[in-house]
C-alpha cells in the first residue's frame, strides 16, 4: 500500500492551480523539495521565492506580496511555521488580517527521521487561539489537492495542515468539501469518532473494529479546526451521547480542545481525547510506528469509544 | 539626468520645515493628552517624515487605497504620533481624530493599524517587520509592472533585532531598486543608548556588506534628506538606505538625548516649556 503522500498531493496541485490562477506565488525556506511546492517552483520561477532558512522573514516577505494583491503560498515545516515564525503570523497576517496560506507540512509526528524538535503537535492548538485564522487540516492527498484552490479563494489567513507522508484514506472524493462544514463519513447512532487529518483513516479502521463487536460507530472528518462545525458535532452529541476526538496532535488545545469548547457550551457529552498526550513523543522508524507507540492506534480509538460509551451508561 | 538639487528651492525646504515644526508640536500634544505615546522617537523623524508626506510620497488622501500610490512603512511603530499628525495634515483623516487617539472607538491605534486607519499602508509596533514586508511589496510591485516606490522607516534599535536583516538579504538577492529605508539613526532606545546597550557599528559597513546602496544624510537637514531620497530613485539594481543621523526628542531642550522620553508623556507643564521652545503652531 503506497498511497500518495500528502505532501505531493498539494504539491502537484498547487503547480497545477498555479496555471489557473496567476496570482498566486510561492515562497519556500529551502525546503522545497521537501514540501514539494518544488513541482510549483519548476513550473512558475517567476513566482517562486526561495527566501532561505529564514521564515519569520518568509511570512513578512508574503504579507508584502498579499498587500500588493498577490496569493502567497507559504511553505515550510509546520513545526517553523507555528513557532518560529508566530510572531509574524499573529501580528502581520491575521492582526494585520492579509490574505497569507501557510501550507505547513511535515505536521504531526510525520518527520519520524528528526524526530522531536521537527515534530509539529502543538501547531493547531496555536494556530487555532489566533483571530482571523481559519485553520484547516488535510486527511489524504486527494483532499490536500482538493483545498489548494479552496484556500486561495479563501478571503482571508488560512493554515493548511499537511503531512509528509500518506494517511489511510478518508475517501472524501466524492464529497462536498467545504470550508467550516465537517463532513459524515459514517453514519451511526451509538458512538461517534471524530477525526481530523492522518487519523481520519484511523478512524474509519477502529468504526471497522467496533463494527465487529456490534457497535456502530458514526465517523466525522472535521477537517476545519476553526471555523469549526459546531452544529454537525453537537448533533452527533445529541444523537451518539458519546464522543471520541483522534487527532496526530497533542491531547492539550487542538482538535480535542476545539471540540470539548464546542459540546461544553451547548450539548455536553462524555469525549474521550486521543492524542499525543502532554509530552514531546519521540523519533521512530516510521510515522505509524510513532503514532502506535503514542496513544494513535486504531485501537486506541476502539477503545476510547468504548470508555465514552461506558461513560454515558455511568451518566458520567 | 538633472541634479536634484535644482528641484529643491529654499521655498520648500521653508514649508517643510513649518511642517516639521508642526508634526512636532502635534505629536507632544497628542502623547500628553493621552498620556501614552513615544515623543523621542516622534521628534526624531520629523523632517523625514514631512519630507515624504509633504513631498516625495505619490499619495491621494481621496483614494488612501489607489494602487500606484507610492507605500510608507512606519517599522518604527512606535512613532505612531508623527504619522497620525502628518497624515491627518495630509487630509487622510480629521484632524479631530488626533485628539481621540486611543480612545476605544477611534480609529487610532497605540500603534499604526492599516485596517483601522486611512493612509495606514501596514500594521506596525512590534519591530522588525518593515524591512521583510516592504520585500514582499516590491516584488509585488515589479511583478506587475508599477512604477510606485516602497518606504520604509526604520528605527535603530529595531536593527539589533535578526529579521531586519532576513530582508535586507532578501532585499539585494532580488535586486529591489524600488525600496529605499530610511533609518532614523537617533542612538537612543528605552534602556539607554544604543551604543551601550548593543552597538550597531560599524553600521553602514553593515549595510554595505548586505549589498544595499547606503547614504548618509543629516536627518534633521531637509536639503539632504530630500537629495537622498531622490538619489535613491536614480540607485538602479539595489535597494537602498539612508542613514539618517537625527536626535532623539529634537527640538525640545529637555528631551533632547534623553532616554526617559523614548516613551514618557510630557505632563501639562512640560508640554508648555517644549510649546515655547517648538514655536506656535502654524
Amino acid at each position: 500500500m503506497s498511497a500518495m503522500s500528502i505532501r505531493e498531493g498539494y504539491g502537484r496541485a498547487l503547480a497545477e492551480y498555479g496555471q489557473a490562477n496567476a496570482r498566486v506565488v510561492v515562497l519556500d525556506a529551502d525546503t522545497s523539495s521537501s514540501t514539494l511546492s518544488s513541482f510549483f517552483a519548476s513550473r512558475f520561477p517567476e513566482r517562486f521565492f526561495n527566501v532561505g532558512i529564514a521564515e519569520p522573514c518568509m511570512v513578512d516577505m508574503a504579507v508584502g506580496l498579499a498587500l500588493g494583491g498577490q496569493i502567497p503560498f507559504v511553505n515550510a515545516f509546520a513545526a517553523l511555521l507555528s513557532l518560529r515564525a508566530l510572531e509574524q503570523v499573529r501580528t502581520s497576517v491575521c492582526y494585520a488580517r492579509t490574505n497569507v496560506k501557510l501550507a505547513a507540512s511535515y505536521a504531526g509526528v510525520s518527520d519520524f527521521k528528526d524526530g522531536p524538535t521537527h515534530y509539529s503537535i502543538t501547531d493547531l492548538a496555536i494556530m487555532r487561539a489566533l483571530p482571523e485564522m481559519t485553520v484547516i487540516v488535510a486527511s489524504d492527498a486527494a483532499e490536500a489537492a482538493r483545498w489548494v484552490p479552496l484556500v486561495a479563494e479563501l478571503d482571508g489567513p488560512a493554515y493548511l495542515r499537511l503531512s509528509r507522508g500518506s494517511a489511510l484514506p478518508a475517501g472524501t472524493e466524492g464529497m462536498k468539501l467545504e470550508v467550516g462544514r465537517g463532513l459524515t463519513l459514517r453514519a451511526g447512532p451509538d458512538v461517534t469518532l471524530v477525526g481530523t487529518g492522518t487519523m481520519v483513516g484511523r478512524c474509519l479502521k477502529a468504526a471497522d473494529e467496533l463494527a465487529s463487536k456490534g457497535i456502530a460507530a458514526r465517523v466525522l472528518e472535521i477537517h476545519t479546526l476553526k471555523p469549526i462545525d459546531a452544529e454537525l458535532l453537537c448533533r452527533a452529541a445529541e444523537e451518539t451521547g458519546a464522543l471520541v476526538t483522534a487527532e496526530e496532535h497533542s491531547i492539550v488545545g487542538g482538535l480535542g480542545g476545539a471540540v470539548a469548547e464546542v459540546l461544553s457550551a451547548g450539548c455536553p457529552a462524555p469525549l474521550e481525547r486521543v492524542g499525543i498526550g502532554d509530552r514531546f513523543a519521540k523519533t521512530g522508524p516510521s510515522p505509524e510506528a510513532v503514532m502506535d507507540a503514542f496513544g494513535l492506534s486504531i485501537e486506541s480509538i476502539a477503545n476510547a469509544a468504548q470508555r465514552a460509551m461506558a461513560r454515558r451508561r455511568a451518566g458520567r | 539626468m538633472a541634479t536634484a538639487t535644482s528641484l529643491h528651492p529654499d521655498s520648500l525646504l521653508g514649508e517643510l520645515a513649518e511642517h516639521a515644526r508642526a508634526l512636532r508640536l502635534d505629536s507632544l500634544r497628542m502623547i500628553h493628552k493621552r498620556g501614552a505615546g513615544h515623543p523621542g522617537g516622534s521628534l526624531s523623524a520629523a523632517e523625514i517624515v514631512a519630507a515624504l508626506y509633504f513631498h516625495k510620497l505619490r499619495i491621494d488622501p481621496a483614494r488612501p487605497d489607489w494602487p500606484e500610490r507610492d507605500r510608507f512603512i512606519l517599522s518604527k511603530g512606535h512613532a505612531a504620533a508623527v504619522l497620525y499628525a502628518a497624515l491627518s495634515r495630509r487630509g487622510f483623516f480629521p484632524r479631530e481624530d488626533l485628539d481621540r487617539w486611543g480612545a476605544v472607538d477611534c480609529h487610532l491605534q497605540g500603534h499604526p493599524d492599516r485596517r483601522t486607519t486611512p493612509g495606514v499602508d501596514m500594521t506596525a509596533g512590534l519591530l522588525g517587520h518593515g524591512i521583510p514586508v516592504g520585500v514582499g511589496m516590491a516584488l509585488a510591485a515589479r511583478m506587475q509592472g508599477q512604477a510606485h516606490r516602497i518606504y520604509v522607516l526604520l528605527g535603530d534599535g529595531e536593527c539589533q533585532g535578526g529579521v531586519l536583516w532576513e530582508g535586507a538579504m532578501a532585499a539585494a538577492k532580488y535586486r529591489l531598486s524600488n525600496l529605499t529605508a530610511i533609518l532614523d539613526y537617533n542612538d537612543v532606545q528605552l534602556d539607554g543608548a544604543v551604543h551601550d546597550i548593543m552597538p550597531l557599528e560599524p553600521l553602514i559597513e553593515k549595510w554595505r556588506a548586505f549589498n544595499w546602496h547606503v547614504l548618509e544624510v543629516n536627518g534633521h537637514n531637509l536639503r539632504q534628506v530630500l537629495e537622498a531620497l531622490d538619489t535613491a530613485c536614480e540607485i538602479h539594481g539595489r535597494p537602498t538606505v539612508i542613514v539618517a543621523h537625527t536626535t532623539k526628542g529634537k527640538g525640545v531642550s529637555f528631551m533632547e538625548n534623553r532616554a526617559a522620553w523614548h516613551g514618557m508623556a510630557p505632563d501639562a507643564a512640560q508640554l508648555a516649556r517644549a510649546e515655547a521652545e517648538l514655536g506656535r503652531r502654524p
